[in-house]
């Protein structure tokens, strides 16, 4: 038998300080403090991010104050900026881009989640995928040449004929302006809201489905007064993502919205959103008043969009653990 | 009774004939652009689209060659900047990262992922184009990097989190302390997805326009430094498509073809890489 | 079998025990290689392992047998501090290693020491050769012959070297799951450890090589000290020197296999054993 001199162990030493040496030595705290000086420096980006946008906007927000927000005029010249024109143009344009895209996407998502076999979904949705990853720059380019000349020539006189009595169909039919920005917008959000909605859908149990199919119900009454309702906190998530997107979605929407700054009942008319300003007199702008307003632009946009993707990011996180929760 | 199944069998029918054309509908979209771009862009391009440099206004003839080379610059400088950060903090949020930390680290850069465009165009200018007086390809690939970061850091920690936590234990069993274990066993297991995952940011941001604008902004020449203005492909389809001129239009298609060719396969290639490797680990 | 070992290998190992005594075959009783006293194992709040102590003898195989969640894993797992992955987990007590407290030594160091090969085979995905080199050179042995000649020798040990030799560079998922445990059990000999600990290494594979492993062990045990997880009572009978029965975290009864399995001396081990539970 060995001696059973039980030399180590007995009193309790400075463990932690000695383990954490000896982990230093390894290597382990120099590897995680190196991953980790990296990992703050994405939130250092985002708080410079914020910073800077706040920073070279100071000027502007000095003069305007919260007349930015509605005053209406728009002149370089006489530097006097107003954003309302931009705000109402992104707001128009993005209402008139979810407003159909939210029942061709939730459609579209129901179809995949609980209609199609699993193998025709999932090439449909690789499919829709793709186009997410379409260039926006692309969607403009066809834009142009295919919505804008189909809107003037087709679309718009056919609204005038028959819905033109509303003050929205009214007006010469140029083509460019709200409507085709709007609709451009739809077409670029849908893949968003059918690829996660579709993913919310898949994630609520199977036995919510069965036990209202149990029940008597038809497949379209247990998807949509079942499935739907129990995945509606995810799919507004989705679309509010999707709002986020078109508000912020620049080229397309530069390239057809008309770039007018006027508010107009009609969605005929040309009109100026918040991003296609920025992108398009950015680099004509002269005057440090006249940068600073347009960086309040941005400001506004990011907090916009940074509240609206907060809000879907917590919706979708609280469907998924809803989801998980039963299994 | 009888009338009340029928009426319900009835809606069940209509309803899902109509989700059913929804999803024909923004599926036919993608076949439409695709469509459209081989028709108008594949008359339009042609040899000289990729050697020669633009041609003046009124002039037709040219190409893009300056354009392409810029493109490739500035997303060599997006990935030096965007993939470290991004592979870094992935493996931070794998391997290390603690519960609060963590929460906030991921949520932080969803926000950054949605953050517009052209508010990181104008992050690149006022950081990089305000002190140096003027614009440069190196503000474009400030821009364009800064959005690589969080499909980085997500794609990274999301294949990081497949290697199974056998490997681990198994590296460690060996005496191995965790960074080699996460050096020599781990990342390596991975890689191959995470490097899928970056060239599907790469694709992602190949497109972006509204953060070039006023960044690299646009160069009818070669671009003679890093420091100096540069065309990209989408800065010139956008010049070039609100353009009056009809030869312009023809060549806004042609590289319009080339970069939605370029992005599609990239993503094609990807996933399908991405589905075998998901599929294999499983089994 | 004390001159058959590299001097690079040993000199991780040297020093701690007395390689000549601890090498050779005793007839009855042997020393013990670890030491367990009082050893309780907690996930959290929950309490896993309660009070356990036993001697694992040097060069013997130790079976431990008992119903699936009796703990027999966590002990195993504790013996060379795996369960300091597991967040929360925590041991407390004594494991001594040739009467150095494992439990505070460092733990790469300690890991060398004490092998492990685990339930699912886990060959990383590398070549074959990378696999068997890995563990020696995370310790630093460097130089192509030496390392060659190092996976070689393990290869040899784990008998899996005629099989492989002519694929050595192909991956180590190209061959079958007996050969990628078998491969797992090369890689853990490469570093010459003391002790080689081993969770259910069969229980993923046929009869075959389920025999050829068993073989192994055999041969293994005069080269270390051999802790063997099992739910097949037959295997432990078959391998074992000593055996160990846990039950709900505790060790109800440990002894030599042939006791434990003719006339045990608690009735819950009859009842395990005759499969009238568990």
């Amino acid at each position: 038998m060995a001696s059973t001199a039980v030399a180590v162990g007995g009193a309790p030493r400075p463990g932690r300080v000695r383990a954490f040496l000896l982990r230093l030595r390894s290597g382990d705290e120099i590897a995680h403090l190196i991953t980790l000086i990296f990992a703050s420096a994405i939130f250092l980006v985002t708080v410079l991010l914020v910073f800077e946008l706040y920073r070279n906007s100071a000027l502007a927000r000095e003069k305007f104050g919260w007349q930015f927000f509605y005053s209406r005029t728009w002149d370089p010249v006489f530097e006097q900026f107003g954003a309302l024109p931009f705000i109402f143009g992104t707001v128009v344009t993005s209402a008139v881009g979810l407003l159909m895209a939210v029942p061709l996407g939730v459609g579209a998502a129901i179809f995949l989640a609980e209609m199609a076999p699993a193998r025709v979904s999932d090439a449909l949705t690789f499919v829709i995928e793709l186009l997410a990853a379409v260039p926006s720059v692309i969607y403009g380019l066809l834009a142009i040449f295919t919505l804008v000349p189909l809107l003037r020539t087709t679309v718009q006189p056919f609204l005038k004929r028959t819905l033109g009595f509303l003050p929205l169909f009214q007006g010469p039919a140029y083509g460019v302006g709200l409507l085709a920005a709007g609709l451009i917008l739809a077409i670029m959000i849908v893949p968003f809201i059918v690829s996660i909605s579709r993913e919310v859908l898949l994630a609520v149990p199977v036995e919510q489905r069965e036990a209202a199919l149990a029940l008597g119900a038809t497949r379209w009454e247990s998807t949509w007064k079942v499935v739907v309702p129990y995945a509606r906190a995810g799919i507004l998530g989705s679309i509010f993502l999707a709002m986020a997107r078109a508000l912020g979605e620049t080229m397309a929407v530069t390239m057809v919205i008309g770039n007018d700054p006027k508010i107009s009942s009609s969605l005929f008319a040309p009109g100026y959103s918040i991003a296609a300003v920025i992108a398009n007199e950015f680099t004509e702008a002269t005057g440090d008043l006249y940068v600073h307003a347009l960086i309040e632009l941005g400001l506004v946009l990011f907090i916009l969009t940074i509240v609206l993707n907060g809000l879907a990011r917590l919706l979708i996180l609280a469907t998924h653990r809803k989801g998980t929760a039963h299994p | 009774m009888n009338y009340r199944t029928l009426w319900r069998k009835s809606v069940n029918a209509v309803m899902f004939s109509l989700t059913g054309l929804a999803t024909v509908l923004t599926v036919s979209v993608l076949f439409f652009i695709l469509g459209y771009l081989v028709w108008y862009g594949g008359r339009a391009i042609n040899w000289d689209f990729f050697t020669k440099l633009p041609k003046p206004v009124g002039e037709t003839g040219g190409g893009m060659a300056n354009a392409i080379v810029g493109s490739v610059k500035l997303l060599l400088l997006a990935t030096l900047t965007g993939v470290p950060i991004g592979f870094m903090g992935g493996v931070y949020l794998a391997e290390f990262g603690g519960k609060t930390f963590s929460f906030l680290l991921r949520y932080t850069t969803d926000l950054l992922n949605g953050v517009p465009s052209i508010v990181m165009g104008i992050f690149a200018y006022t950081m990089v184009v305000l002190p140096m007086k003027h614009f440069s390809t190196l503000a474009g690939g400030l821009a364009l990097g800064v959005m690589m970061i969080p499909i980085a850091v997500r794609s990274t920690e999301e294949f990081l989190r497949t290697v199974p936590v056998t490997l681990r234990e198994g590296a460690l069993a060996l005496g191995a302390c965790k960074w080699k274990a996460i050096t020599t066993v781990v990342i390596p297991a991975a890689i191959r997805g995470i490097l899928t995952g970056i060239i599907l940011d790469l694709a992602r941001v190949a497109g972006e326009t509204a953060p070039l604008l006023f960044t690299a902004f646009n160069n009818r020449f070669w671009s003679p430094g890093w420091n100096q203005p540069t065309a990209s492909l989408p800065v010139m389809i956008f010049t070039y498509a609100i353009a009056p001129y009809e030869d312009w239009h023809r060549q806004a298609w042609a590289a319009g073809l080339v970069l939605l060719g370029l992005v599609l396969l990239t993503n094609i290639t990807a996933r399908v890489v991405l589905a075998r490797k998901l599929s294999s680990a499983a089994g | 079998m004390g001159v058959t070992m590299d001097p690079l290998l040993v000199t991780a190992t040297a020093g701690k025990d007395q390689p000549e005594k601890s090498r050779t075959t005793h007839p009855a009783k042997t020393q013990a290689k670890l030491r367990v006293v009082d050893l309780n194992f907690y996930y959290g709040k929950v309490q896993a392992l309660h009070a356990i102590s036993l001697d694992i003898a040097a060069n013997r195989i130790t079976a431990l047998i008992g119903p699936s969640g009796c703990g027999k894993s966590t002990f195993l797992r504790s013996l060379n501090r795996m369960h300091e992955m597991v967040r929360h987990a925590r041991a407390e007590g004594q494991i001594l290693l040739d009467n150095q407290n494992a439990l505070e030594m460092e733990v790469s160091q300690l890991r060398r020491r004490v092998g492990m090969v685990f339930q699912k085979s886990n060959p990383f995905p590398k070549s074959i050769f990378d696999n068997v080199a890995y563990g020696l050179r995370v310790n630093g042995l460097k130089g192509k012959g030496t390392l060659r000649e190092a996976v070689e020798r393990s290869l040899v040990r784990a008998a899996l070297w005629d099989e492989v030799k002519d694929k050595l560079h192909k991956s180590a998922y190209a061959i079958s799951g007996g050969q990628q445990q078998r491969l797992c059990i090369a890689r853990a000999l490469a570093v010459d450890p003391e002790v080689l600990l081993l969770d259910e290494p069969c229980s993923a594979l046929d009869p075959i090589a389920t025999a050829k492993i068993e073989e192994l062990l055999f041969e293994l045990k005069n080269q270390c000290t051999i802790v063997i997880v099992t739910h097949n009572m037959q295997q432990a009978a078959r391998v074992a020197d000593f055996t160990g029965f846990f039950l709900l975290g505790e060790l109800i009864e440990f002894n030599e296999t042939g006791i434990i399995f003719k006339t045990p001396a608690k009735k819950e081990t009859e009842d395990y054993i005759t499969g009238r539970f568990g």
